[in-house]
């Protein structure tokens, strides 16, 4: 306790705050205008799906529905048409599910060792290996479509699903590659070689050592990777066939079929159904995901 | 026997040659420490011995076994590092059987061994404990009894102490002297912390750019140092230098004609040199008695350290330090007669530094 008489007049304890300065006025004023500009777009689509049709021509399209119906995303699912089937989104999703789990386990496997035995083993070449994959990360993927499709053809993937599984493998691997790289590196030498003297080797050192230590990166590879290759259209279009299309590609079948009356609370229900898949990740592991960025970062 | 023989080790990094024609024979059950100023290749041989690093030309013997080609868990050595490198995700325990688990022992004698070495680490209680829950000294206990429970015939630290708070460091560094005595493996251990040399060593290697200046025990070291880089890196505050000529019993330097009878040349007792005296080895009052040296100087500076009080002052035209008693009244323009024993001093060759 301060004793009010050895006090001089003046200032004295915290600094008073005001909550209205122009500061924070400009502040919180953008961040809302921000917040309002993403908002819209995803509150018009979720109104907009929960609508019938008769409802949405009749008006506004930020007004809420009268009556709520999840006939849309029914429809969206199993009965509007893609071109030649007219059984919805469904086939799209299972489609994209068989892509994806085996593209994300297949990506990160192969970048987590490429990264563990390029910062800690340095054999001789390794800097040549690592630039090499480097430059990969800047040349526009454009150039490979045709390469790959010669390529695919001549291994007998083209147009199977293994395929374009092979095609997210390698074109997520020089990204991948070089975050596990940058992580690992951070990993201290003295670790390494303390296993080392402890009779581990290339493989011990990888699975007991330093897989363990590498949840946060791996959670950020996942993320990247699940939503990178649930969004990817064009490897799709370009590497399946349509009975095994990805749902992105099956979702602009559906928007943009020309026979009949457009409807914009199914198309709605399809987009919102098949961004769910990455929203889902982004919710659950959100926190994971700085977290592990951070790390990166800092650690890096 | 010896227990590692170093045979011309060379190793470069590139261009770099970090470690040249270097050779060294480590008795069995001995404590050498490695000692010398960061960046002179002290963890560089370190890990060489341990097979962490090829090297470039030479050899290693470890209980003569040419051990030049081995993985380091073949070499009968264990390491402490000096970030304690402890696997984070694993517990104590987990950490201390790692290596037996790789080496495919039986479950029921890891169990013994950990036991054991846990017991005379006492980090019994920790054993179901993460790293991030010990301090720094249970963290370095572990990481020794990592190194205890492989029975290695070597132990190798690099810096175990390093990171540690001053007290703490004392406290580790009588353990680990205790742990030697108690099991009598050959240690090696590195440091630039003279202190933890001298009270450790049964002999002490200087290096200095991937040589070893000396290799002597502690005492050897201080009081007959080979040559002028031992003698500066030895002792602190570090020993005066007066630089002069020797001839015929007599050292002139400034202007002063020094009488060295006493001093026990090896080398010849003339030509250009560099006189040594330890701070701590100049006489004053009724230590003066008898002292072929003596000088009236003016003190210029006064450092009290409680225990005992450094003075500056200027000697034959060079600065001069010497140290007197905690209790000393002394003060600066005091003018105070000083003595030395050139028994106790150090003579070196001005060109080649080497010990007269
Ligand atoms: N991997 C490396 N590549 C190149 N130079 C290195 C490497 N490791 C160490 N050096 C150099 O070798 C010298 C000795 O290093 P080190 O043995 O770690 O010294 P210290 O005596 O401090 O332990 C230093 O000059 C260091 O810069
Ligand atoms: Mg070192």
């Amino acid at each position: 306790m301060t004793d009010a008489a050895r006090l001089l007049d003046g200032p004295r304890g915290p600094k008073p705050t005001r909550r209205l300065s122009r500061r924070n006025i400009i502040l919180y004023g953008t961040l809302s205008v921000m917040a309002l500009y993403y908002a819209l777009p995803l509150y018009v689509m979720v109104v907009t799906s929960l609508k019938g049709m008769p409802e949405i021509r009749m008006g506004n399209i930020f007004a809420p529905p009268v009556e709520i119906t999840f006939e849309p995303w029914v429809k969206a699912w199993s009965e509007a048409c893609t071109g030649i089937n007219c059984d919805g989104l469904s086939r799209g999703f299972w489609n994209s599910v068989q892509i994806l789990v085996p593209s994300v386990i297949l990506s990160i496997a192969v970048a987590s060792v490429n990264g563990y035995a390029l910062s800690k083993w340095r054999f001789p070449g390794s800097e040549v290996f690592f630039t090499i994959l480097m430059i990969g990360v800047f040349i526009p993927y454009q150039v490979m479509i045709y390469p790959i499709v010669i390529l695919l053809r001549e291994l007998g993937l083209y147009g199977s699903l293994w395929g374009l599984v092979l095609v997210h493998t390698i074109f997520g691997m020089p990204l991948l590659t070089l975050l596990f790289r940058n992580y690992f590196t951070s990993v201290p030498d003295e670790l390494f070689k303390a296993a080392r003297v402890d009779g581990a080797g290339f493989w011990g050192i990888y699975f007991r050592i330093m897989l363990p230590m590498a949840l946060p990166i791996l959670v950020v590879a996942m993320i990247l990777q699940v939503t990178g290759i649930w969004n990817d259209f064009l490897f799709g279009v370009i590497y399946t066939k349509p009975e095994i299309y990805p749902m992105t590609v099956q979702l602009n079948n559906i928007v943009n079929s020309v026979q009949g009356v457009k409807e914009y609370n199914v198309n709605m229900a399809a987009t919102l159904l098949t961004g769910l898949v990455p929203l889902t990740i982004y919710f659950i592991s959100g926190k994971l995901f700085v977290r592990g960025i951070a790390a990166g970062a800092v650690k890096g | 026997m010896h227990s590692v023989s170093i045979r011309s080790l060379d190793l470069h990094f590139g261009a770099v040659k970090v470690l040249q024609n270097l050779d060294l024979d480590i008795h069995d059950g001995e404590f050498l420490v490695l000692l010398g100023s960061s960046g002179c290749g002290k963890s560089t041989l370190l890990n060489c011995i341990a097979g962490l690093l090829d090297v470039t030309d030479g050899q290693i013997f470890i209980k003569d076994r040419n051990v030049t080609w081995m993985e380091p868990s073949e070499r009968g050595i264990g390491m402490v590092f000096q970030s304690y490198a402890l696997y984070p995700q694993m517990t104590v325990e987990g950490n201390l059987s790692f290596g037996l688990k790789n080496a495919r022992m039986p479950r029921a004698e890891i169990d013994e061994r950990v036991a054991r070495a846990a017991r005379i680490l006492q980090i019994e209680p920790l054993l179901k404990r993460k790293p991030g829950a010990l301090s720094g000294g249970q963290r370095q206990r572990v990481a020794i009894g990592r190194a205890l429970v492989r029975d290695v015939d070597v132990f190798l630290f690099d810096e175990p102490l390093s990171n540690l708070d001053a007290k703490l460091r004392a406290d580790l560094r009588v353990e680990i002297k205790r742990l030697h005595q108690k099991l009598s493996n050959t240690m090696i251990y590195v440091t630039h912390d003279q202190v933890e040399a001298m009270t450790l060593a049964d002999r002490i290697a200087i290096m200095k750019g991937g040589q070893i200046m000396q290799l002597a025990t502690p005492a050897e070291i201080y009081n007959r140092p080979g040559n002028k880089y031992v003698a500066d890196f030895i002792g602190s505050p570090s020993m005066n230098f007066l630089e002069g000529d020797l001839s015929d019993g007599h050292f002139t330097t400034g202007g002063e004609n020094l009488d060295i009878t006493g001093y026990p040349f090896e080398g010849p007792a003339t030509g250009a040199a560099t006189l040594g005296v330890r701070p701590e080895h100049v006489a004053t009052g009724h230590d003066l008695q008898g002292l072929p040296i003596q000088a009236e100087v003016a003190v210029e500076l006064v450092e009290p350290m409680g225990s005992d009080t450094l003075v500056w002052t200027t000697f034959a035209g060079q600065s001069f330090r010497f140290r007197m008693d905690g209790q000393a009244e002394v003060r600066e323009r005091d003018t105070i007669r000083i003595g030395i024993d050139p028994a106790k001093a150090s003579f070196f060759d001005k060109a080649s530094e080497l010990r007269l």
